[in-house]
């Protein structure tokens, strides 16, 4: 089963052209929204059954999260031929987007996870080896993502009810009978998903089971869980909750290998901070510091002072040089900041931790400073539809240059020559052994036997639905970046990303919240305090009134997620004993840029093609020669025919939410047995 | 390689691109020889407006077709109905905006603009500032846009309370923008326009004292509002000159009152020299003397023929008018444009007499704000010394600690002023001939203040480092002035207006060009030894002025020093000129 979908075509164009001798050749028309120019590329082509994927590749990528997908797109790009493998049939692993519905299918997966054990057969591929062959097996289980938690407090009730009587169950979490008596058709299958994570966590934490409280304020704008439900399109929920750096290694990277025109980007409208409980603007530009009310005039210039010598600090050595073994909130205080500034620039400028040392801060500040002004007024850009779509840029650069991808379609083994420790072949999941001279593999699917700890750093998540911004503001659409600094010194500062409905991540009348923290304890023990310390969460009855005026200020949650993700990114190549040509991708780290990841990709690139550049710019559509002595094409050639059929509907076809991969099967399913 | 893109070479594209354009300029000018053919033959239909449409939408700035578009529109309006006048200018403006798209800064673009606006019978005024308003976000100092802007906002009647939360709102984005502050000082007198000043006309002379004299000053509590936005500009960023000069604007002087400030007559010339607060033209400014009574005809000029407008005026009176030093004489100088005039009563016995006002009354080098705002001024000036602690090396704020300072107390704060702009000429070497200057002129100020606080006519300021002379209209009643040990390079024309003169010292100097001291009448004795007097020339018209001490003397060389030696012996003039540096 094959499957080629990308959500970040837009105006995507995937057809079918023909169906014959087994093959299913997909082509692909897209248009580069910019230009209005349309490109005609084929993309690759597939033969249906197993045994006709090509058998020889130079690269073999497993996992489509972010580090993958840029070396997949960069080997692509320099004419390596490249495998793109994922078990899940998503992309992007942990890096992916989901909608609301697929948010919950991807949680009841984690959930059946827990429970069920697949069994492996050796004997499928035992016959594929030869001798003088090794095997080193691969992981089946992702064991990434830990202590899922989900509670839902937004009503249960039909909208129309909603005004005569209290909702019983408004703070209840979701019970499985109602969700699903009560879903539409098309999401039923989502919809069971949510309860058991939440059962269990009521039986384990004693919560409230149900709260018969008055409906909290503004009834006639109150959302229902099937309101959610039925929008959840609207949704793209990310797993991982970054932002890119305006002049970060990603955006960079984005522009300079014109990936950046398969996607749109939205400026972050605040920078926030939340101290004693009041959420208050950061003031980080000019523009901010000239407007800011908190600031007298003095502590205007002595914070301007210091920004710019942190554009160029390391002109000034004199400046800081005595501080260098010193922490940088020491070095702050000698700079005569205020204790407002120190908190200002520590926590949300520079955002590093108390015990950070001096320069490391000095540069976190300069980094943040630079990335000011290149496109607003903040260092950050958050590309619409969420996080998920910019490893899906980097496949579809892949696949414009030649790669092919298998969603659902995993490595069970490789296969290593015993005389030169270096893997030869893969056998995939369909037992067809598939030779390369690379092959990149993302953590998750590496087995704790090749690992030389099995300790790990995690991240605490929590996904937040919310009605309101926790910064009423002139404008509504912003997204807003919030960080939270830790009460006591030791505990980890929390960073809030509050996404509008016009970043296209959630419906409209909703916020969606992103906290991250590193992990001390549980996502639900880092993240709750701070949650109910900026949201108002319903919890017993009778305790909404006494809270007053205050409570009724902060927005309300409607649904709340947390869970820990493993954070591997401190792992490198001597953390894993294998063979040399396998290059592990770590997974998304806690930080809020993507440096880490790039920088990874980067030099893993290098490692595979020492002397190739790394993703040169793509060439304009129209200066790429297609006739005669045209490219290599891969499979069958440009047929202008198919072209002009497919772009028609192309026009038809409206924007393909990413997330129900089960459509896109039924199609490759269906499609060459209706042939035949 | 293997699966590698082919891609056109840098040279084919070259090629490529080559081609295209000597494609396109051919279709250029053949499109545009058409266009003008049309026009000569007088051709004003549809196909010209789509000709020309299509050559400014490549080249907007092509002033001629934008004429030659106007000419066939009003053609056009002629034979069409009112609806579908409206249609076609509507058309027009979508068009306007796709040029301006390719030059946001085209004049022909933007005067069309406006001009296709007074064409339409219903203008949308507010989708024009819509478009100013895109296009101040993408450029805000375009300054097309800025002028187009006021021409709309003066159209649709914007109140001006919103014009000024639009500057707000440009200021709040980015504060480095000189036509939102400018915009803004602009507006300020309108909204919040400075009460009256009722006490104001008994300290002043003229009794119809014109009300729109303050029109552009601001109430005090608005100004209030505007010292703190200023400051919190210049705090965030000192360097950043657009909110100084808007706060120098905020703590800026109204310009004087048009009006005689001195009278003096001279019953030996018979002559009357007449001082004004500003430069005129007396000849066209309507001036009438009026002698005990009898208005007489009298032809005024200027102290110095190179001077047409000048501060100061003489004429000479009929002779023997005044010579009888036993009478009594009555004179009234009437401005009558200004209907303004000051009278002189010359006394048995005295030879001259004036009447004037005084630096001193008038407050003349002070701020003109009231008791209760120098308090303001004070507190203004802590704060930027708060900022100079900070920023010691800032040009800006020391020069407008220097200007609060001399808004305050001259006198008093004279010291500190004289070391802070040492450390302005230090900290800004290359603006440092301009703090000078700025520095010789609060100097001569300030001894103008002493001179008249003592009473005397003997004005002296030697070593002091003087660079230039001003407020010389001040002085004309001075008879003994002190230049000495400066570093003055010329006395300018306006140096003339001393009509009082008797005795210059200006030695040591730099003095090239003596310009302003052929038409002193009194003068007596002149000093400028050690200077750098070049040209004999200049000297042959000193010695022509009839009325000054040398008439006597035919005709002296100056390049030639034996030549003088003779001359020193005969005259006063013992100092003159020696040790010049030729």
């Amino acid at each position: 089963m094959f499957l080629l979908y990308f959500k970040t075509w837009r105006i995507p164009v995937l057809k079918i052209c023909c169906v014959h001798f087994g093959y299913c050749v997909f082509k692909c028309v897209y248009f580069s929204v910019r230009h209005d120019i349309a490109c005609h590329v084929t993309v690759c082509s597939f033969k249906m059954a197993a045994e006709d994927l090509p058998s020889q590749f130079d690269v073999v990528i497993l996992g489509t999260g972010l580090t993958e997908s840029v070396i997949a797109a960069a080997c692509s790009r320099v004419g390596q031929s490249v495998l793109h493998l994922d078990r899940r049939n998503y992309y992007a692993g942990n890096w992916a987007s989901f909608t609301f519905n697929g948010l919950l299918s991807w949680i009841e997966e984690y959930k059946n996870q827990q429970k069920v054990q697949i069994t492996e057969s050796e004997q499928v591929w035992r016959s594929l080896i030869d001798e003088g062959e090794d095997v080193v097996p691969l992981s089946s289980v992702d064991s990434s993502i830990s202590n899922l938690e989900v509670f839902c407090y937004a009503s249960e009730e039909e909208e129309k009810e909603e005004e005569t009587k209290a909702p019983l169950t408004s703070c209840q979490p979701v019970n499985a009978e109602t969700v699903s008596e009560e879903t539409t058709g098309d999401s039923t299958e989502a919809q069971d998903t949510v309860t058991e994570p939440s059962q269990s966590q009521e039986e384990k934490d004693s919560q409230p089971i149900s709260s018969p409280a008055d409906p909290p304020v503004e009834v006639e704008k109150k959302i229902t869980y099937q309101k959610l439900v039925k929008e959840g399109r609207r949704f793209n929920i990310d797993l991982v909750s970054k932002l890119m750096y305006s002049r970060g290694a990603l955006v960079d990277l984005l522009i300079k290998s014109n990936v950046s025109r398969y996607a749109e980007f939205k400026n972050i409208g605040h920078i926030l901070t939340c101290r004693n409980g009041k959420v208050e603007q950061v003031p980080c530009s000019r523009a901010d510091v000239f407007a800011s009310k908190q600031l007298t005039v003095v502590e205007k210039r002595m914070l301007m002072k210091f920004l710019t010598f942190c554009l160029d600090f390391e002109q000034h050595p004199e400046e800081y040089q005595d501080y260098t073994e010193k922490p940088f909130r020491e070095f702050l205080k000698n700079k005569k900041l205020t204790e407002n500034l120190q908190d200002f620039v520590l926590h949300s400028i520079a955002m590093v931790t108390q015990q950070t040392l001096t320069e490391e801060g000095l540069k976190a500040t300069q980094h943040f400073l630079r990335c000011l002004g290149r496109y607003g007024n903040t260092p950050f850009l958050f590309p619409l539809y969420g996080l998920g779509e910019i490893p899906q840029c980097f496949c579809r650069m892949c696949a414009v240059f030649g790669g092919i991808y298998c969603l659902r379609h995993s490595v069970q083994c490789l296969v290593v020559d015993k005389a030169s420790n270096k893997v030869k072949a893969v056998i995939d999941t369909r037992g067809q052994k598939i030779s390369c001279s690379h092959f990149v593999v993302e953590d998750s699917y590496i087995r704790d036997e090749q690992r030389q700890s099995t300790a790990y750093r995690q991240i605490s998540r929590a996904v937040l639905i919310t009605d309101r911004s926790v910064l009423p503001s002139e404008s509504d659409q912003q997204i807003s970046l919030v960080t939270i600094p830790p009460l006591e010194s030791s505990a980890p500062a929390v960073r809030m990303v509050e996404l509008c409905s016009s970043s296209m991540t959630c419906m409209p009348g909703t916020y969606l919240v992103h906290l991250t923290c590193s992990s001390s304890g549980t996502a639900q023990e880092d993240l709750a305090p701070v949650v109910s310390e900026l949201f108002h969460v319903s919890t017993i009855p009778g305790e909404e009134p006494s809270e007053g005026a205050e409570e009724r200020s902060k927005p309300a949650v409607l649904w709340v997620m947390y869970f820990n993700m493993r954070d591997t990114s401190a792992l490198d190549s001597s953390s894993y004993s294998l063979p040399s040509n396998v290059h592990v991708c770590t997974g998304p780290d806690g930080s809020l840029g993507s440096d880490c990841s790039i920088k990874l990709a980067e030099s893993v690139f290098h490692h595979i093609l020492p002397d190739e550049e790394f993703c040169p710019p793509a060439p304009n559509p129209e200066d790429i020669i297609y006739d005669g002595d045209g490219p290599q094409a891969e499979g069958p050639g440009f047929d202008e025919s198919v072209n002009t059929e497919a772009e028609e509907e192309g026009a038809a076809h409206e924007k393909n939410p990413s997330t129900e991969p089960a459509e896109m099967d039924s199609v490759a399913d269906t499609t060459p047995s209706s042939e035949e | 390689m293997h699966g590698r893109v082919k891609v056109k070479s840098t040279a084919q594209q070259e090629e490529e691109k080559r081609k295209e354009r000597e494609k396109k300029l051919k279709a250029f000018v053949s499109a545009r020889d058409a266009v003008l053919r049309k026009r000569s033959a007088g051709e004003h239909d549809e196909e010209a407006l789509q000709l020309t449409q299509q050559l400014l939408s490549s080249n907007p700035d092509f002033a001629t077709l934008w004429n030659y578009r106007r000419e066939v529109l009003l053609q056009l309006e002629t034979s069409r109905e009112k609806d579908e006048v409206q249609k076609l200018y509507e058309s027009e403006l979508h068009f306007i905006e796709a040029c301006l798209k390719v030059n946001p800064k085209s004049y022909g673009c933007w005067h069309h603009r406006s001009w296709v606006n007074t064409r339409l019978p219903q203008p949308d005024w507010t989708r024009e500032l819509g478009l100013c308003d895109r296009c101040l976000s993408l450029d805000e100092r375009n300054f097309h846009c800025w002028d187009y802007r006021r021409v709309v906002v003066k159209e649709s009647g914007v109140s001006v309370e919103q014009e000024l939360q639009f500057t707000d709102r440009l200021i709040g984005s980015n504060f480095s923008n000189y036509s939102s502050w400018h915009y803004r000082s602009t507006l300020l007198p309108q909204l919040h326009p400075q009460p009256a000043p009722d006490s104001a006309s008994n300290t002043s002379p003229s009794p119809t004292a014109s009300p729109q004299i303050h029109s552009h000053r601001v109430c005090e509590e608005q100004l209030l509002k505007e010292y703190e936005l200023a400051h919190n500009a210049f705090f965030t960023d000192p360097n950043d000159q657009s909110a100084w000069f808007y706060y120098r604007w905020l703590l800026g002087r109204a310009e004087r009152e048009e009006m005689i400030s001195c009278v003096y007559v001279s019953r030996e010339r018979e002559r009357v020299s007449v001082a004004f607060s500003k430069p005129v033209h007396a000849q066209s400014e309507g001036l009438m003397l009026v002698l005990d009574g009898q208005p007489q005809q009298v032809e005024w000029r200027s102290t110095h023929p190179r001077l047409r407008h000048s501060p100061v005026w003489l004429c000479d009176l009929p002779p023997g008018s005044v010579s009888d030093i036993s009478n009594e004489h009555n004179l009234t100088v009437h401005w009558t444009e200004k209907y303004t005039h000051r009278d002189c009563a010359l006394y048995t016995g005295c030879a001259e007499s004036w009447c004037r006002d005084s630096a001193t009354d008038q407050e003349l080098f002070r701020s003109e704000l009231s008791v209760e705002k120098s308090s303001v001024l004070q507190a203004e000036l802590q704060s930027c010394n708060q900022l100079l602690e900070l920023e010691p090396q800032n040009k800006w704020c020391l020069l407008t600690i220097i200007l609060l300072m001399r808004a305050l107390d001259p006198l008093g704060h004279e010291k500190e002023t004289l070391a802070h702009f040492q450390t302005l000429k230090e900290v800004d070497p290359m603006r440092s001939s301009y703090y000078s200057d700025l520095c010789s002129k609060f100097l001569i100020e300030n001894t103008i203040l002493k001179m008249e606080y003592a009473e005397v006519r003997v004005f002296s300021l030697s070593n002091k480092n003087l660079t230039t002379l001003c407020h010389l209209d001040q002085l004309l009643l001075v008879t003994h002035i002190n230049l000495s040990s400066n570093q003055l390079l010329r006395l300018p024309p306006q140096f003339a207006m001393l009509q009082c003169l008797e005795v210059l010292e200006a030695d040591d100097n730099a003095i090239e060009s003596l310009e302003g001291l052929y038409h002193l009448p009194k003068l007596e004795e002149v000093s400028l030894r050690n200077n750098r007097i070049l040209f004999a020339i200049q000297s042959k018209c000193f010695i022509r002025n009839p009325f000054s001490a040398f008439r006597a003397s035919a005709w002296f060389d100056l390049v030639s020093r034996s030549q003088y030696s003779s001359l020193i012996n005969s005259y006063r003039l013992c100092r003159i000129m020696e040790g010049q540096q030729i």
